[in-house]
């Protein structure tokens, strides 16, 4: 079967007796002269099977062949003809990139003759040639994915494997990967690209998606997206407040999945509903419905029965804050300096009352340094930072107990379980007694916590974890929230329950600041920060980036073309005036 | 405050010992390492050889004599007739130590002057040369008391040190400080990797943006230890005590007392690496370059003596080198108050020293 480089038949894999099965009964065949996509949430199996492909793991039944060779017994030919990069690439830090790049060829039986050239070709190809002395350890996360690419392509292989190599790479970065993976591919070569962003399902030509062990669909993401046509609508010339549209039209029984989208809200219809009436939704007078070409994570949602719905019982229990308008977070000319180089330069911005603000930039743009000056992890070179009117350096117990703060890798104690992180967070900002008991109740019953509290929270399934972050970020009831990329890695299902979540808080008077590189997450911001080279380069809401990048090639912008748009037009003002 | 404090020790309890592997972990090694060390690498010394030069006829050298002869240690005595004999002997390695009565000895107890005598040892077998020591002592200890009970009051000198350990049993001398060592090594441990693995895990964020100060976070991370390594302390006293038949004289408030101070010493260092290690991998290497040299110049493998100058001196900021003697002091003789106070109050010192140097580095880590 020339057609077919890998053949999947009935696989079924497990990590022990005791655990679920990591993949089960799948089946599926993979074409070379294609990229093909293998998307789904984490823990939904990606990298396991990545690693049956490769050899690494056996399957505990069923069969896997890559162009003919069977995986338990031809592994050695196998590994001949494969390049695989992990999602944490074998890069070693304290070798510059050249030295990377031998010890690489040096494993794989390259010799020095042909060595000059595949270096060559391959630097060139990654853009990394005036960067062969420096250590791999000094390279941006981008750069770090490209040399682990260029290490993985130092044999031609057949088949490469990239297992996530998306992860912590901004958009720029992001689309030269894409670029030059699809410059690789030809009539021999099968690319496999395993993701959890969906939107990078729609650049695959094929696309496995998987969901806890499952293949839930297989075949071109177009197949997949056309269920839901005619059914994806946005809502435009909202005059109302649109979070609560949202809610609202998350109600009526016709609507079964709901974003926000800057100014408007995108919305997937039930199969065999009509339109919701306008005039429930409560959304102004300007507002209309328009048809919107569908997205391969609507189809997803279909697939799973919708999305969850627009009401947050967390936000129902929260004591409401005073409705004004006061600034809220304040950012003064925020500087920090880790000797010569200067992490963030006079960054400035306000937040006030019941306001989304998100903070975007590339990686090692300065995005973090400014977060964490926020919420008083880092000490600011110069310039204050406020929360409720509170200096974090003055009155740091003061300013830290009226923010919750979740972190990236939702920072819970593993080893304990969920109620006793409950007890912990809550006893630490100072709960106590039958408020804390009753606190700590309503959390389990509100996140649906009791089928785990047996568990240890770093067993819980990734989206418990999420759901038990955001609870002991919350339960002192805070005026501002700290988000750290709060949903990377989450499914799209537990994504969208998470920023009910938010929005409902946010209608309660919370004041949330976010990072992210997620550009949907982006687009449930109020107003957005761009971070470059240490400055606020653009600020504003996400539609205004948008309008203000529009241009003959690119008439209607997304979010992530107006991103890259506006770095480009920095770097091009400052290569002029140096 | 003391409630968020309490919030913080709890979680620190539940997180070291939640987990099966945890509590294993805090548990079955040390007590491995107990009995590894007391039976395994037991240091007694038997089938020694012994040289005797007596150069003096009378009576009491005779009798001074036949005491070491019949001494179970030394199986074999060979009788040297001058002293030039001496060097060979011992260089050569025919005989662990020579006793040397000089000629004048019978006639200077009886003069009631303080009778000379000299015990020579090979420095090269440390550790043996060091229990013949003590096991020399005791004879001569004996000696001694049956001098007395003659009415005696003269003295003899030789230089003997451990005469604590009557039955020359080394366990005796090894259980206790072991109880010293393994309480080091829970102490440092627990406490060194308490921040690194925060760290790691990105929860030591998470507490550093909550509104508890940074002193509550010391604070709610010294205590767990401290009560753990104290209770694990306990466990190695009662084993000894109950399983390896190590006799305990003195009094348990003054070694839980003592121990609570040398263990505030230990948990600054373990708080001190902590703060400055990014990983429970650096961390751990940091614990062993404080517990190696600690060890060593505590007394527990070679004599502190024995050591050049200086090395002895710094031997004095060794928290360790103090908590061996009372820990010694109290179980094989009852020492008292005025003896574990001139030990314990050095160690409090370097306990101010090291927790101010673990708030101070904390704090400046934050930044």
């Amino acid at each position: 079967m020339a057609n077919e480089s890998l053949v999947i038949e009935d696989l079924t894999y497990g990590y022990g007796k005791h655990l679920p099965l990591a993949l089960s009964a799948l089946s599926a065949t993979i074409r070379p002269g294609i990229v093909t996509g293998l998307v789904g949430p984490d823990g939904a199996g990606k990298t396991t099977l990545m690693r049956l492909m490769t050899a690494l793991l056996l399957p505990s039944s069923g069969l896997l062949t890559v162009f003919g060779l069977d995986t338990c017994s031809n592994a050695s030919q196998l590994h001949e003809i494969i390049g695989y990069m992990p999602q944490k690439f074998g890069l070693y830090e304290d070798l510059s990139v050249i030295q990377n790049l031998c010890l690489y060829a040096d494993l794989r039986n390259v010799t020095t003759t042909d060595r000059r050239q595949v270096f060559a070709r391959l630097l060139a190809f990654t853009g990394l040639e005036s960067f062969q002395q420096r250590l791999a350890g000094r390279l941006s996360g981008g750069m770090k994915q490209k040399l682990g690419l260029a290490c993985a392509l130092i044999r031609k292989p057949r088949l490469l494997l990239l297992d996530e190599p998306s992860v912590g790479v901004d958009p720029v970065s992001r689309r030269e990967l894409w670029r030059m993976v699809e410059e690789l591919v030809d009539e021999e070569t099968a690319v496999i690209w395993s993701t959890a962003y969906l939107d990078e399902a729609e650049r695959c030509q094929d696309v496995l998606l998987l969901d806890e062990g499952r293949l839930i669909f297989s075949g071109p993401p177009q197949n997949l997206s056309e269920r839901v046509a005619d059914r994806c609508f946005q809502i435009q010339g909202i005059s109302g407040n649109r979070r609560q549209v949202l809610a609202r039209a998350l109600q009526q029984q016709e609507v079964q999945d709901g974003i926000v989208q800057g100014q408007n809200i995108r919305i997937v219809l039930r199969a065999g509903h009509g339109q919701p009436a306008l005039s429930v939704l409560d959304a102004g007078s300007e507002a209309r419905l328009t048809p919107v070409v569908p997205r391969f994570e609507d189809a997803y949602i279909d697939t799973l029965g919708g999305g969850p719905g627009g009401t947050s019982l967390l936000a129902a229990a929260m004591t409401s804050l005073p409705r004004n308008r006061d600034v809220i977070v304040e950012a003064e000319g925020l500087t920090k300096r880790f000797g010569s180089f200067t992490a963030a330069d006079d960054v400035s911005f306000t937040i006030r009352r019941g306001e989304i603000f998100g903070l975007l930039g590339p990686n090692g743009a300065g995005k973090s340094t400014t977060f964490k000056m926020m919420c008083g992890l880092l000490r600011p070179t110069s310039g204050t930072g406020r929360v409720v009117g509170l200096d974090l350096q003055k009155a740091p117990g003061k300013a830290r107990s009226r923010l919750g703060y979740m972190a990236q890798k939702f920072s819970l104690y593993g080893d304990l379980s969920p109620r006793q992180n409950l007890d912990f967070f809550s006893g630490v900002y100072g709960l106590t007694g039958a408020h804390q008991k009753e606190t700590v109740a309503r959390m389990i019953d509100i996140f649906g916590l009791t089928p785990h509290l047996t568990n240890s929270a770093k067993d819980l399934p990734i989206g418990f974890k999420q759901r038990l972050a955001l609870a002991c970020s919350v339960m002192h009831e805070p005026a501002v929230l700290f988000l750290d990329e709060p949903t990377s890695g989450v499914d799209p299902l537990t994504r969208r329950e998470f920023w009910t979540h938010i929005n409902g808080l946010v209608e309660q008077g919370v004041t949330v600041l976010v990072t992210t590189h997620f550009m949907d997450e982006a687009e449930y911001c109020d107003r957005i920060g761009l971070i470059y080279r240490g400055r606020m380069i653009a600020s504003g809401p996400p539609d205004e980036l948008k309008t203000q990048t529009r241009s003959p090639q690119i008439p209607d912008p997304t979010l992530e073309e107006a991103f890259i748009t506006l770095l480009q037009q920095w770097d091009a003002k400052h290569e002029e005036a140096p | 405050m003391f409630h968020r404090i309490r919030a913080l020790i709890i979680k620190e309890l539940l997180a070291l010992l939640r987990d099966k592997k945890g509590r294993m972990v805090l548990i079955v090694p040390p007590l491995m390492q107990l009995f590894m060390f007391s039976f395994a690498a037991t240091q007694e010394v038997k089938n020694q050889t012994l040289a005797i030069l007596n150069l003096d006829r009378g009576q009491p050298a005779l009798t001074l004599e036949q005491d070491f002869t019949a001494a179970t240690t030394f199986s074999r005595v060979i009788h040297l007739q001058r002293s030039e004999e001496i060097p060979a002997v011992i260089n050569e390695q025919q005989a662990i130590a020579v006793l040397w009565i000089p000629p004048n000895f019978s006639r200077d107890l009886e003069h009631g002057q303080t009778a000379q005598a000299s015990f020579i040892l090979d420095g090269r077998k440390t550790n043996a040369a060091q229990i013949i020591q003590g096991y020399a002592g005791r004879i001569i200890d004996r000696y001694r008391t049956r001098l007395a009970d003659k009415g005696q009051q003269s003295g003899i000198n030789i230089v003997a040190r451990n005469w604590f350990n009557p039955n020359l049993d080394f366990r005796w001398f090894t259980v206790p400080s072991l109880v010293c060592i393994l309480t080091t090594v829970i102490g440092l441990i627990v406490t060194g990797l308490s921040v690194a693995r925060e760290r790691e895990m990105g929860t030591f964020e998470q507490l550093l943006v909550s509104p508890l100060h940074p002193l509550e976070i010391l604070v709610g991370k010294a205590l767990p230890a401290l009560l753990i390594a104290m209770l694990e302390g306990s466990l190695i006293v009662v084993v000894g005590v109950l399983l390896l038949r190590v006799p305990f004289n003195g009094s348990l408030p003054l070694l839980f007392g003592s121990m609570a101070v040398f263990l505030l010493a230990i948990i600054g260092v373990g708080l001190f690496v902590s703060s400055l290690s990014m990983t429970q991998q650096q961390a751990v290497l940091g614990v062993f370059m404080f517990l190696v040299p600690a060890t060593i110049l505590s007394g527990f493998a070679s004599p502190i003596e024995n050591m050049p100058h200086w090395l002895q001196t710094i031997s004095y900021a060794n928290p360790l080198r103090y908590f061996m003697t009372i820990v010694r002091g109290i179980f094989l003789k009852d020492v008292p108050v005025a003896v574990v106070w001139a030990q314990t109050w050095p160690m409090a010192i370097i306990a101010c020293v090291t927790l101010s140097m673990a708030t101070w580095l904390f704090k400046k880590r934050m930044e």
